[in-house]
């Protein structure tokens, strides 16, 4: 074998010493043109500017930017606010009118419990009021510590975080762990922040009709069969469902039982936003999973605020620790804000004693809410939406003008009416052009323990009578 | 060694006249109004004038710790691969914690490499992040100790706590995070009437009369016709952005900006460019670039340019090239956003932001926005500038949408800090905190420079990173100064380029000299000791520096 091959070799050797001249040369030639081809762009970049120095001037001297804000007209609906002084509590004073509030989403009202206060007042004392930092430089105190450990059991998961700000927590939890060709399942009434969350992973994200399983599973079943075309790309999608518990948009509970058994089925995992559930259902008001009673720990994540029902700042994502740990150096919201004031989070931690100590409130709760839901049935010219336990229900327009402006309009002029026989309503405001599926314009109407029967029924009266007046014409 | 883009490098030791001359010929070619606003605010006329303006320094380390430094990282994730290996033929335990059996067929939730960093790197140094404390994060806290029994996977705390220590990683820059009962009055008493939530949002039943005073006192503050603030400063950025800008607008974005303004930015939909940090020349060759040549493809001219940067860069310590860009922003016609979560209280004669240290109109800026959470010891962030700006942010904001509104004892804190900077609590406190700090920040970094460290940024900035370089040397590092009880910041990749990890430090009004000698003292020995004095600038040149413009203003 060797011998073969050295005897090409002493021959090549001595053909390059034979070789005459000018053939070297033009071999050498002939390497660097082929060194020069395998280094040199093959394509031409396209001409981008032929231009001279005084086009250039003369085309930014043409360009006209259009002005960073469009003027907004006075009149605009959403630019003059309902002013409120003094507390948002039961009674609250908008305007200048003292009112009672059927539009803040104090469901429990712990917003003016003395307890609360107290206890915030002497956190307040203790830590002053900023933590100054994020989490991760000296933002995190005991108490911070201890909300997420009471949250984690009072849900009875592994563990439990916390966000400074409700909004920004499922917005932060979702592309902590979808990212770019991932693909998402998200219910049509999905709230603003889910948006926005699905918005920032870059995932796929593929809408199922609002609370239609079977729709869903058209979309899982093609999924399945896409990935069974391109089975190795499949192995690394990672699948998810977003839904809300209880719709802030629609006021209807997901059927959870239905979802777990396709995430099992289709293998997708669940994310479930809990902010209008969270201590509004269930025995103990853990949210949806315990009004179903479904295994929290088929749930690979709930998301909520702690801005509705315990009436404090920020949110929280609780789950299993392999889930939720995660978030620490992923979730956006959580690393890169200041930490959540402690004197807020220990408000949050007495509102979760208060839940714990007395569950009846739940149950009063939810007479209230199905008190009202009755008490609203049969207003002339008003669809009343949302299931009898949902604590925010919505009252839309039976027949619409056909202009979402007028329809506004109509029912401005209802909360203005009730304004001012001291029931405190609000619309449900909306970013019209942001929205992915725009809810129709609507009333809010928010349940809370301490609405008594009469103010109930006055305020389902006054509604009526508005409606009566104002819809007729 | 100074970096390439650092240009016209003018060293500190200008006389003050000299560098009046240098602002007068500016202002002239760019059309700023130097004089004016700023002059309106009342006490302290002495603090107006003109300042030495230092220029942002970014001193690089000797060939052989960039050498290091990788070497290093190498060996970590060789150890890594090699532990990885023990851990799947079960020679070492794995502690992290694991999938569900029942979902263990599903398609895996992480990422390798994202899982492998976190294993074998970051839970390396894991203690020395999220440090819990159990005081006040004032000049002092309390940390609560805690021990780690399975290295770094999971801590227990000991029920001890290690009193005391100093604290140079809070951004309590004024000193406003304090519990002084007096001070706090009018917070408790807010407290006490409304509770600390609100239960609903701007839009709806969540406006209350105390946000709306803020917001007037804001918008005074800086100087501007209007102002509007939210409850969280990222979301700030995060949900304000894709108001203002959209389809078919173009994002010019410092490679450096905080990730609330890439996300603000992605959020949008706009097309992003990025130049690098504080370079005119990479501005405006992208501004001429995106102006001359459209949008891609189309070759539609752009419907407006937004410039993003911020005012004192977290992680760099370095000043916004504020005159400069203003002067291309005007010539290119571009809308210039400025976010001053750093530097709003924390710079300027009277705590007014980068605006007032360059001496230029705040209204020339089109849209101010800040935080609450550092200088102003709350929490939250404004945006602030034209009234049409802010009305159309009222109307269109995500977060006046969605979002709950914020917590009035928190706002009621902001307007105590702001009415205390302003001096019009009938006190010259705020301007004292606000000089104190300065004189701070001066003393700190000059006497760092001194003693050798690398220090980045400019020499008026309150965050001042000192450069560590080495994986090895940062946990250690962080350690070794909480044993001398002194809480310090480091930062590492991903935060950093890999190469520039670093301490970072927070000066505050609220140091006394005693403590920052201290931490000096301290730093001087640990640096020696591990060796991170770095520099090889010469120190009888900044000895000129630190003489001059130290005390200038202490008289």
């Amino acid at each position: 074998m060797a011998a073969g091959q050295q005897w090409v070799l002493v021959e090549m050797v001595q053909a390059f010493y034979e070789a005459p001249a000018y053939h070297l040369i033009l071999e050498g030639i002939l390497i660097l043109w082929i060194i020069r081809l395998l280094f040199s762009k093959t394509y031409k970049l396209q001409e981008r500017s032929d231009l001279t120095e005084k086009e250039k001037e003369e085309l930014i001297e043409e360009w006209q930017p259009e002005p960073l804000v469009p003027p907004v007209s006075k009149d605009h609906p959403s630019r003059n606010y309902d002013v409120v002084t003094g507390p948002p509590s039961h009674k609250i004073i908008v305007n200048g009118k003292e009112c009672i509030n059927f539009a803040s989403f104090n469901f429990l009202g712990l917003l003016d419990s003395e307890r609360v206060k107290l206890k915030a007042l002497s956190s307040l004392k203790k830590y002053g009021v900023g933590t100054c930092g994020p989490r991760g430089f000296y933002g995190t105190f005991d108490v911070h510590l201890e909300l997420e450990e009471r949250l984690a059991r009072f849900m009875g998961t592994e563990e439990a975080i916390i966000y400074s700000y409700g909004f920004a927590t499922i917005a932060s939890a979702i592309p902590a762990y979808s990212k770019r060709g991932d693909i998402i399942f998200v219910d049509e009434a999905a709230c603003f922040s889910i948006q926005k969350g699905l918005q920032a992973s870059r995932s796929f994200v593929k809408h199922f009709k609002h609370n239609d399983m079977e729709d869903l599973e058209r979309l899982l079943k093609e999924q399945e069969i896409e990935d069974q075309k391109n089975p190795r790309k499949a192995r690394v999608i990672r699948r998810f469902i977003v839904v809300e518990g209880l719709y802030i948009n629609t006021a209807d509970v997901c059927p959870l039982p239905d979802l777990v058994r396709l995430k099992y089925r289709y293998k997708v995992r669940i994310f479930l936003e809990e902010s209008m559930s969270f201590g509004v259902l269930g025995e103990h008001g853990r949210g949806v999973t315990e009004h179903f009673g479904v295994n929290i720990d088929d749930i690979d994540l709930i998301s909520a605020n702690m801005e509705n029902a315990l009436a404090s700042i920020g949110g929280f994502c609780c789950g299993r620790s392999f889930v939720i740990d995660h978030q620490r150096l992923s979730g956006q919201g959580y690393c890169f804000s200041a930490s959540l004031p402690p004197m807020l989070a220990s408000a949050a931690i007495e509102a979760l004693n208060i839940m714990e100590e007395d569950p009846g409130i739940f149950r009063l709760l939810q007479d209230k809410c199905k008190h009202v839901h009755k008490a609203l049935q049969g207003t002339p010219g008003l669809k009343l939406v949302g299931e009898p336990l949902a604590p925010a229900l919505h009252l839309q327009l039976e027949n619409s003008s056909g202009s979402r402006t007028e329809d506004l309009k109509l029912l401005r002029a209802i909360v203005d009416y009730s304004l001012d026989r001291q029931i405190a309503l609000t619309l449900a405001r909306y970013l019209d052009k942001e929205e992915r599926f725009l809810p129709p314009p609507s009333i809010r109407v928010v349940v809370t323990v301490e609405q008594t029967q009469e103010e109930i029924q006055t305020a389902a009266q006054c509604i009526r009578e508005a409606a009566l007046n104002i819809l007729k014409r | 060694m100074i970096r390439a883009d650092e240009h016209h490098l003018r060293n500190g030791t200008l006389k003050a006249h000299s560098d009046q001359k240098q602002q007068g010929s500016n202002s002239l070619k760019n059309g700023f109004h130097v004089a004016g606003k700023v002059q309106k605010n009342a006490n302290g006329d002495s603090f107006h004038q003109p300042r030495v303006r230092g220029e942002d320094s970014f001193e690089e380390a000797p060939m052989y710790v960039a050498v290091l430094t990788y070497m290093g990282y190498g060996i970590v994730i060789l150890f890594g691969y090699f532990r990885d290996f023990l851990r799947a033929v079960g020679l070492e335990k794995c502690h992290q914690a694991q999938e569900r059996e029942e979902q263990k067929d599903f398609v895996p939730l992480y990422q390798d490499f994202e899982n492998f960093y976190k294993r074998n790197l970051y839970m390396r140094v894991r203690d020395n992040w999220n440090r819990p404390i159990c005081s006040l994060p004032g000049p002092v806290f309390d940390v609560m100790e805690r021990v780690s029994d399975d290295y770094n996977w999971t801590f227990r705390l000991t029920g001890k706590t290690i009193e005391n220590v100093i604290n140079m990683g809070s951004y309590n820059y004024l000193g406003f995070a304090e519990n002084n009962v007096d001070f706090l009055k009018t917070v408790a008493e807010e407290t006490r009437q409304y509770g600390v939530g609100v239960c609903s949002t701007r839009q709806e039943l969540g406006n209350l009369s105390i946000h709306e005073n803020l917001e007037q006192l804001v918008a005074e503050f800086l100087g501007v016709e209007s102002a509007m603030a939210f409850g969280m400063g990222f979301a700030t950025n995060s949900m304000n952005i894709p108001a203002l800008v959209g389809k078919g607008c173009l994002i010019l974005s410092d490679e450096l900006n905080h990730t609330s303004l890439i996300l603000g930015a992605r959020l949008s939909g706009a097309t992003i460019r990025v130049f690098k940090h504080n370079n005119m020349q990479s501005l405006e060759k992208l501004l001429k670039e995106a102006i001359c040549s459209g949008q891609p493809r189309t070759h539609r001219g752009w419907k407006k340019i937004l410039i993003m940067v911020e005012g004192i860069y977290s992680m760099e310590g370095s000043l916004v090239r504020l005159p400069e860009i203003l002067a291309l922003k005007k010539k290119y016609k571009a809308y210039l956003y400025l976010d001053e979560a750093h530097s709003i209280g924390a710079v300027g004669p009277t705590g007014r932001g980068v605006t007032e240290h360059f001496g230029v109109d705040p209204n020339e800026v089109d849209v101010l926005m800040g935080t609450f959470t550092k200088s102003f010891g709350a929490a939250g962030g404004y945006i602030a500038g034209k009234k049409e700006l802010v009305d159309y942010l009222r109307s269109h904001s995500h977060s006046a949408m969605y979002a709950t509104a914020m917590s009035p004892p928190v706002v009621e804190q902001i307007i105590r800090a702001i009415k205390c900077i302003m001096g019009v609590d009938g006190t010259t406190e705020g301007q004292r905190r606000v000089r104190q700090l300065s004189e701070n920040t001066r003393y700190l970094r000059s006497r760092l420079k001194e003693m050798g460290f690398i220090v980045y940024g400019n020499q008026d900035s309150p965050v001042v990173p000192l450069l560590l370089y080495l994986p090895g040397k940062v946990g250690e590092f962080s350690r070794a100064m909480l044993k001398r009880k002194i809480g310090v910041v480091v930062v590492g990749f991903p935060a950093t380029p890999i190469a520039e990890a670093r301490a970072r430090f927070c000066v505050s009004a609220a140091h006394t000299r005693e403590m920052l000698d201290k931490v000096l003292q301290n730093l001087d020995e640990l640096g020696d000791h591990i060796r991170v004095k770095f520099s090889r600038r010469r120190p009888s040149h900044r000895q000129e520096l630190y003489n001059e413009t130290d005390f200038e203003r202490d008289s």
